[in-house]
Formats: C-alpha cells, sequence, structure tokens
C-alpha cells in the first residue's frame, strides 16, 4: 500500500489533520493502534474550549490557544459537532486571588484575546450567574469566548470527513518500526508494510515512541492521568459555566462544567504515570477532587456520580506543544506533547500542521475541486421533536425501536453509527458514536441489544463483539 | 390544521399499563375483572414477562400459587390469561413520555409514533440494577464487569457464558443465583464478597445458591480494584470494619476475569419525575396511597417501580390493588370521601408502602416494610399517638426480606385524619 502521507494517530489531532490535508488531490492514510478513533487522550478529557488566558504568553501554546478557541464554533457547525458557548469563570476567593484574576486578564490581553470577551466580575454578578457557587466566593474573571464540546464527537467527526474524502481509516494498524529507503518510509504496522512519503507523527503519548523510530529523539512524553467524575443529568443546571479555581503554584485545581450532553464533569487529578496504556483511576483521588471541587459548588455529591474515568494527558518535557518537521528527516512532521489546551487548539493545530506540510512538500499541490468540509449529519432522536419523530419513524422504522432506554438511543441510530464512513466496530464505538449505554444504568439494558446489532450488521458471531477492540472480549463460549 | 389531525391520531383508552412485567399483567387482569373495558398494555421488550423470562430458576409462585414455579412459568400463567382477554399488548414499544393530562407518547417499529389519550395510568416500569460507577472501584475500565442481571441474559437467553472465573461483589438475590448459575455452567466462583456485616439475599439463596456449592460468602468485605488493561485479570479485595472503612493491611489480590456487580436495584421512574410525581427518597418509588394511587389523580404505581420486591408473588397482590384501584377511579373518577392517615417507620422501619392510607377504607390494608438491620427476637409495634394498635412477636427481621402488618378496618376506625400511624421495632 502506497501513500502520500501517513498519519500515525487518530485522535482528535490526527483527524483533524486528516480532514484538512483531504483537500488536497493526495492519497492518505490514517493510521490507528487502537479499534476506533478517539481511544486514548481525545476520549477522555475535560471537553473545555479554553478561551486563552492560560497558556504562558510567547508559547505555541498560547497562539494556538487562542486561534483554535476562535475556530472552534464554525469547526463544530460545518461538523455537525454540538459546542455550546457558555463561556468560563475563574472563580476568586480572596483579594489576593482577585490580583491573580487581573494577571489572567492581562495575560489573556497579551495572548491575542479581544478586550471585551474577558470581564473580571463582582460577587453580585457572579451569584447572578451562577447561583450555586460558594458563598465564600468573592468575584470572578468571565472569559465569553470559552466553551464545551464533546472531544470524541468531534474526532469521529473530522475523522468521518476525512473518510468521506478520500482518507483511508486504517484501524489495529500499530506501527512497529520505520524506515526510510529511496525518498520513502517504509512503515512496519499490525496489517503489514505500508509506504508514504511524509509521515504526521500525532500519536499522542507515544508520540516519542513514533519519533525515536527515525532517530529523532527531541520528543519527550510524559503520562499525566487526569481522573475525572461524571455525574447524573439530575443535576445537570448546578452550574451555567465551566468553573474553575484560581491557579495556584500548586496547579490550575478542579473544575466543575456542564457537558454538552446536560451531565456535569467534575476533575481532574494530575499524576504522573509510568504507564502509557494504563487509565487505572484511585477513589481516593476522586474523593479529593470532589472535596476540592466543593469549595466551589458546595452542593456537589459523589453520590451523583454516573461513572468515573481517567485520561492520559501527553506532556511533553518542554512543556509545549512540539509541532515541526524533524531534524532528523524533514519530511516527517511531528505533532507531540498536545495536553490542555490542546481539544482547544485542535483546529488551529491542523492549519498549523498544513502550512508546515506545503512548506516541506515537494512539488505543487493540488486543491480537490469536490471537497466537502462536512459529513451527513448523525439523527439524534433524543433532540427531536415529536413531529420530527413520526416523520423519522414514518420512512424507517429502524428509529422506532428503542434500544437504550436511559438516552433514548434508536436500533437506526445504532445501525447509521456502524455503517457510517469510520463506523462503530465495539460496544464503546457505539457509545461514543450514539450515547447507547451512557446513561444512569451504564448499558446494563442495552448491552446485549447492542452487541446484536453489531453482530448483525458486520456479520460476526456475538461472541466476537469486543468492548473496545484487543482482548476486550465480552463474550466467550456457549453455554452447555 | 396540523393540530387537529394530532387530535384525531390520538388513542383513546380507559387504562395504559406501561411495562408488561408481572406487575403490569397482575394490574390489567385485575381491571379488566372489575370492569374496565379498553385496556393496552406497553411493553418495551420483545416479549410480556419482564425480568422473569431470564429468571428460569424456581421459587417462584411459592405464596401465590401454592406451588414452586421458574421464573417463565409464572410469568406465562399470566401471559396466558392476558391472551384470553381482550386486553390488547404491545410489545417492543418504549414510552417516551407521559403528560399531566394522561396523555402517553409511545414509538415503535409496526405503529411508529403513538399518542393515546388514558383515562387511568398504570406504572409498572420496574426497576435497574445499581451499575459500577455508584461504587467506590478503583481501577481499570477493562472489559468483564457487568451487573449480575445483565450476566444472567447473557446466560439464560442468549446462551453464552461472559465469564469463566467469577467474583461476585453484593449478596443481593440475583447476585446469589447468579453464583450458582454460573456454577452450573462450569464457570468457577471464586466468592460472593458483601459490604455489610449481613446478607442483602433471602436466606434459602443463600443456603441453596452458596452453601450448596461450598462458594464463600465474605461479609464486610469489598472489591476496591479492578486489575487488567483489555479484560480484567483480577480484583483486589479488603475487610471493611462497621463503619464500612477499608481495614489496612486486609486487602488482598483474587485472580479473576469477571466481577459481577449485584449491589442494588433502583426503580425506574424517568416517567414518574418527569410529570411531578411525589417520590419518597427511601424507597425512590413514587408515594402512595391505600390503592396504590400516586400525588396525581388517575395514576397509579405498582411492582418494582414502587418499591424494590424480593419475592414476585408480592409483586402480583400490589399490582392487583393497583389493578383494582385503578378500575374503582375509572368508574367513579376518584374517591370523594377518602380522609388520609400518613405511615411513618421509627426504629430501624426504613420505609413503608403505601406511605397514605384512607382511614374511611372499608377492608383491611396491609403495610409493607423494610428493616435497616438485623433483629432477633423482636416485636413490631404499631401505634397511633400513645395507643397501639398492634403487636407482632418476629424471630428475625432482615433488610432483606420484606415485611407486612395488616390494619383491620377496626384498627382504621380508631386512626383519625392526619395522624401519624407508626411502625416501630421493639427489641426485646
Amino acid at each position: 500500500m502506497f501513500y502520500d502521507i501517513a498519519i500515525i494517530g487518530a485522535g482528535v489531532i490526527g483527524s483533524l489533520t486528516a480532514r484538512k490535508l483531504s483537500e488536497y488531490n493526495l492519497k492518505i492514510a490514517l493510521l490507528e493502534k487502537c479499534n476506533d478513533v478517539a481511544c486514548a487522550t481525545s476520549k477522555a478529557n475535560s471537553g473545555i474550549v479554553h478561551a486563552g488566558f492560560d497558556a504562558r504568553p510567547g508559547t505555541i501554546k498560547a497562539k494556538l490557544n487562542v486561534d483554535g478557541a476562535k475556530m472552534m464554533p464554525e469547526v463544530c457547525e460545518t461538523l455537525h459537532v454540538p459546542y455550546k458557548d457558555i463561556g468560563s469563570l475563574v472563580v476568586a476567593f480572596s483579594e489576593e486571588e482577585m490580583k491573580t484574576l487581573e494577571k489572567l486578564y492581562q495575560r489573556g490581553i497579551t495572548n491575542g484575546l479581544d478586550a471585551d470577551s474577558m470581564e473580571i466580575i463582582d460577587k453580585d454578578a457572579l451569584f447572578k450567574m451562577e447561583p450555586n457557587i460558594s458563598p465564600n466566593a468573592v468575584g470572578a474573571l468571565l472569559a465569553k469566548t470559552a466553551g464545551i464540546v464533546c472531544p470524541y464527537e468531534l474526532t469521529i467527526a473530522a475523522a468521518e470527513c476525512a473518510a468521506t474524502n478520500g482518507v483511508e481509516f486504517l484501524r489495529n494498524c500499530g506501527v512497529t518500526a520505520i524506515k526510510f529507503e529511496n525518498d520513502t518510509f517504509i512503515l512496519s504496522t499490525e496489517q503489514g508494510e505500508i509506504s508514504a512519503k511524509y509521515i504526521i507523527n500525532a500519536a499522542g503519548l507515544h508520540a516519542d515512541n513514533i519519533s525515536r523510530m527515525i532517530g529523532d529523539d527531541s520528543v519527550n512524553i510524559k503520562a499525566r492521568l487526569g481522573e475525572y467524575a461524571l455525574l447524573d443529568k439530575s443535576v445537570g443546571g448546578v452550574v451555567n459555566h465551566v468553573i474553575f479555581q484560581c491557579p495556584t503554584e500548586l496547579g490550575k485545581g478542579v473544575l466543575v462544567s456542564p457537558t454538552v450532553d446536560g451531565n456535569v464533569i467534575v476533575g481532574p487529578t494530575t499524576v504522573e504515570v509510568e504507564d502509557k496504556d494504563s487509565v487505572s483511576i484511585a477513589q481516593e483521588a476522586l474523593k479529593n477532587v470532589f472535596k476540592s471541587a466543593c469549595l466551589s459548588v458546595p452542593s456537589l455529591s459523589m453520590r451523583n456520580t454516573i461513572t468515573s474515568f481517567g485520561g492520559l494527558r501527553a506532556h511533553d518535557v518542554t512543556s509545549d506543544f512540539v509541532i515541526g518537521a524533524s531534524k532528523v528527516n524533514g519530511k516527517f512532521i511531528n505533532v507531540a506533547g498536545i495536553e490542555s489546551p490542546g481539544l482547544a487548539s485542535s483546529p488551529a493545530i491542523a492549519e498549523y500542521v498544513a502550512e508546515v506540510f506545503e512548506s516541506i512538500y515537494d512539488g505543487t499541490l493540488e486543491k480537490k475541486t469536490n471537497y466537502n468540509p462536512s459529513r451527513k449529519e448523525p439523527v439524534k432522536f433524543r433532540e427531536m421533536t415529536d413531529d420530527q419523530r413520526r416523520e423519522l419513524i414514518a420512512k424507517n422504522n429502524t428509529y422506532g425501536r428503542i434500544i437504550c432506554r436511559c438516552e433514548t438511543v434508536t436500533e437506526g441510530e445504532i445501525i447509521d453509527a456502524i455503517n457510517s464512513p469510520v463506523g462503530a466496530r465495539d460496544v464503546d464505538g457505539v457509545k461514543r458514536r450514539t450515547r447507547a449505554g451512557m446513561g444512569r444504568c451504564q448499558s446494563g439494558f442495552c448491552g446485549s441489544k447492542v452487541m446484536e446489532i453489531l453482530s448483525r450488521e458486520l456479520n460476526v458471531p456475538i461472541n466476537e463483539i469486543t468492548k473496545f477492540g484487543g482482548k476486550s472480549d465480552i463474550l466467550y463460549e456457549r453455554t452447555k | 390544521m396540523k393540530g387537529r389531525n394530532k387530535v384525531n391520531s390520538t388513542l383513546k383508552y380507559d387504562l395504559v399499563v406501561i411495562g408488561g412485567g408481572p406487575a403490569g399483567m397482575a394490574a390489567a387482569l385485575e381491571a379488566k375483572n372489575n370492569g374496565v373495558e379498553k385496556i393496552i398494555i406497553l411493553e418495551r421488550a420483545e416479549t410480556l414477562g419482564g425480568i422473569l423470562e431470564q429468571c428460569i430458576h424456581t421459587g417462584f409462585g411459592l405464596h401465590y400459587f401454592g406451588e414452586e414455579l421458574s421464573g417463565p412459568e409464572y410469568a406465562h400463567r399470566f401471559i396466558e390469561l392476558v391472551e384470553q382477554t381482550d386486553i390488547e399488548v404491545k410489545t417492543d414499544t418504549m414510552v417516551i413520555s407521559i403528560s399531566k393530562d394522561r396523555i402517553v407518547t409511545a414509538v415503535n417499529k409496526e405503529d411508529g409514533f403513538i399518542q393515546i389519550n388514558a383515562t387511568a395510568i398504570i406504572l409498572a416500569m420496574g426497576c435497574r440494577e445499581r451499575p459500577r460507577g455508584a461504587l467506590d472501584i478503583s481501577g481499570s475500565r477493562a472489559s468483564g464487569v457487568m451487573t449480575a442481571g445483565a450476566a444472567q441474559k447473557f446466560v439464560n437467553i442468549d446462551g453464552y457464558m461472559p465469564g469463566k472465573k467469577i467474583v461476585i461483589l453484593g449478596s443481593g438475590d440475583i447476585g446469589l443465583i447468579m453464583a450458582r448459575r454460573m456454577t452450573l455452567e462450569g464457570a468457577e466462583v471464586k466468592m460472593v464478597c458483601e459490604l455489610m456485616p449481613y446478607s442483602g439475599g433471602l436466606t434459602r439463596n443463600i443456603v441453596q445458591c452458596l452453601d450448596d456449592f461450598g462458594i464463600p460468602l465474605k461479609l464486610s468485605c469489598t472489591v476496591i480494584e479492578v486489575h487488567g488493561n483489555e479484560r480484567v485479570e483480577g480484583i483486589t479485595i479488603a475487610q471493611v470494619d462497621k463503619n464500612r472503612n477499608i481495614i489496612e493491611g486486609t486487602q488482598e489480590f483474587v485472580e479473576c476475569d469477571t466481577l459481577l456487580l449485584s449491589v442494588g436495584l433502583i426503580p425506574e421512574n424517568e416517567l414518574s419525575k418527569q410529570i411531578g410525581i411525589d417520590m419518597d427518597g427511601i424507597t425512590s418509588g413514587p408515594v402512595v396511597n391505600e390503592m396504590r394511587e400516586t400525588s396525581l389523580s388517575g395514576v397509579f404505581a405498582c411492582g418494582n417501580v414502587l418499591q424494590v420486591h424480593d419475592l414476585v408473588d408480592y409483586v402480583t397482590k400490589e399490582s392487583q390493588i393497583a389493578g383494582l384501584g385503578a378500575a374503582k377511579f375509572i368508574a367513579n373518577g376518584g374517591s370523594a370521601d377518602a380522609k388520609y392517615a400518613f405511615t411513618k417507620g421509627i426504629n430501624g422501619v426504613r420505609y413503608i408502602v403505601p406511605q397514605r392510607v384512607n382511614i374511611n377504607s372499608t377492608e383491611e390494608i396491609k403495610l409493607y416494610f423494610r428493616v435497616g438491620d438485623v433483629y432477633k427476637n423482636s416485636k413490631v409495634v404499631v401505634s397511633v399517638g400513645d395507643e397501639v394498635l398492634y403487636e407482632k412477636r418476629k424471630q428475625k427481621l432482615a433488610p432483606g426480606e420484606m415485611e407486612n402488618v395488616t390494619l383491620t378496618v377496626e384498627m382504621l376506625g380508631k386512626i383519625k385524619e392526619n395522624d401519624e400511624i407508626i411502625v416501630a421495632i421493639k427489641e426485646r
């Protein structure tokens, strides 16, 4: 298999980059070692589009954060991904912290934020916006351009768009070695050898391992675990903005935020871990997260937790994004160390990578005449009006069979998720695309039905359906 | 004109029963036997019978039929009775909303989008299992952690084994039943861990499902961590003290590929909450009167959506009360002369259903309750003010077994409107 570009890693960065580069008349492969897109960092993070006042001025992080956050609403709209511009509040609990807010405001200006997109508000204004905030709060920095987005839905949408424009998505395709011969990379993968003229290394936590395969040891990724709790929709209205605490020397503090789906997310912790594939979480740490979150919003209760999860962030030892052509081989582009605010930056990162690619490309780049920046809009039964539902079921009755009771997901939506351009192949893939199994019962009722539909649509025995690929089997042999 | 079309396409029924498990069927049948004409049962699964369809073990019907039946057998007795009537049934049909003026909206593949105008509604949606998220378990999100009920469906309905080396957390009845079931299918059930110092399941299940198979029941013991990145490779268990805190040094690794959870059931009251029915914080079910009518006139609730039962026999009896209540409501439009007193559990009585009773009732009323701890040689005392209405000695009371006391018409005569009827445990 020969490609112009091999993009390694189908997280939000790899997928948005694939989408951007699919504007050109090039043969592109998007390689992913897991069974789906968005299987690591991109599936488990805060889902927050930071406004951009946080990053250290002058860093590539600061620039791309501000640019990315500005691009995000339009990218999401084009890709039919829910984005909510709810704004964020950094809450201060002392006069000293009010001074920190002043510094953050100034830093925002330095980083390129519009002056009228931020405002330092007093206690009264804060309580009008957030009645459930702790009475100890004295004020807050409001950032109007901050928002929330579902990180895996953005990734899936970007990958689908890329696939629609001809990018080949190769799953279970971990790269084990890279040779460079006759001006061409030869990648040894779990799916055999792949040749490519250019490589874009968007391998997230493993980006350093990939760059070392060409002898480039300039990337050094440390895995930092962030643990989160997701709360039931019944407490959905407890906050209206992304609520941050004032950053201290100890870190950014714990955030409390609505999610685009109406839940509340609380977290994260920050723990440096050795194993880059283990997202084992500690309950003790989650309890501390709640303790800390209650400083901002006292009424939060761990009892409303429907699930908790851990996500690993790829931290480069330089503490900045590492984006650019490798010094070892100019046809190999590193896109590494994409930790927070990586999601907010992601649309700008994709543009930036495309610029780097254009600068190193040997020849003339031609744009496709039929490039489609969008994807087919997924059906979301739960968000429809009764009239829309009536019409939908009349057209296709698989939308009349509810599979997931808690989140009201229909069989039709699950079939769509499996048969989409970058379709679901496992139970978690269906869950991320449709929300089946994400509700209160956490797939207790619908799990087996989702497996039946996967088995039927993919034409494989039900006991070969996994939770998330690899050895994550669910069923063994038949009963006696 | 669109609005008018909508009204025309709305169906009209005297009674809509939401849920076709044992509760819904018994309620519908009782309503039919009491003269209700147009009844429809809406069931989300492919068949009537509810969770009983996957409960292939025996032990059902001892109280109601006086014989020991399997779950499907118990269900089929009612399915046959339903089939003999003109009660309509729609399976594979999900109710997505109900309104205060009793319009039920549902969807299915055959009819598409359905709206039904109901004179009365019976809520019989059952319950769901508590998932892992609500528990304090550290570790990975590996495959191989599921609720005991989900495993029961895989084994008994789909015919596949979800694991080979099993640990069960929680000694609720489904967990106990599954310990035996998985053993019979050739799996190795290493242990059942129970956080509390006593089991939450029926005594007969502990004897027949664990003791008979030599499966250890570890009390005051819990699972604190799950190991394995893709499939579960083991768990860490630990002993807890009387405050349920982990006792340091008692941690122990247990190799297994599956962790089954049987850690409690939650009534499925999303629809009830949608229309603002008053809920009981302890049962997680609606607040009802002696006919199982909720705070919303004409809306009744019965079975596990009202309170989690241990025996389906009691579900049947409770649902017959709701069916009769709905029939009376449909005939008379509610009882104008009702005067209510309220029930309250104290001294170890966690909750009582019904929460309010009509003191003008001409029939005796049974109060169902659960205790919060294990009591030996104690008394159940029912009183109003200073007056003791009733006392009953009990050899043993346990949280896993639902109890009841009867208020006779004579006792009801001694109760005044708005009185508090107290049920308490007195240790002797």
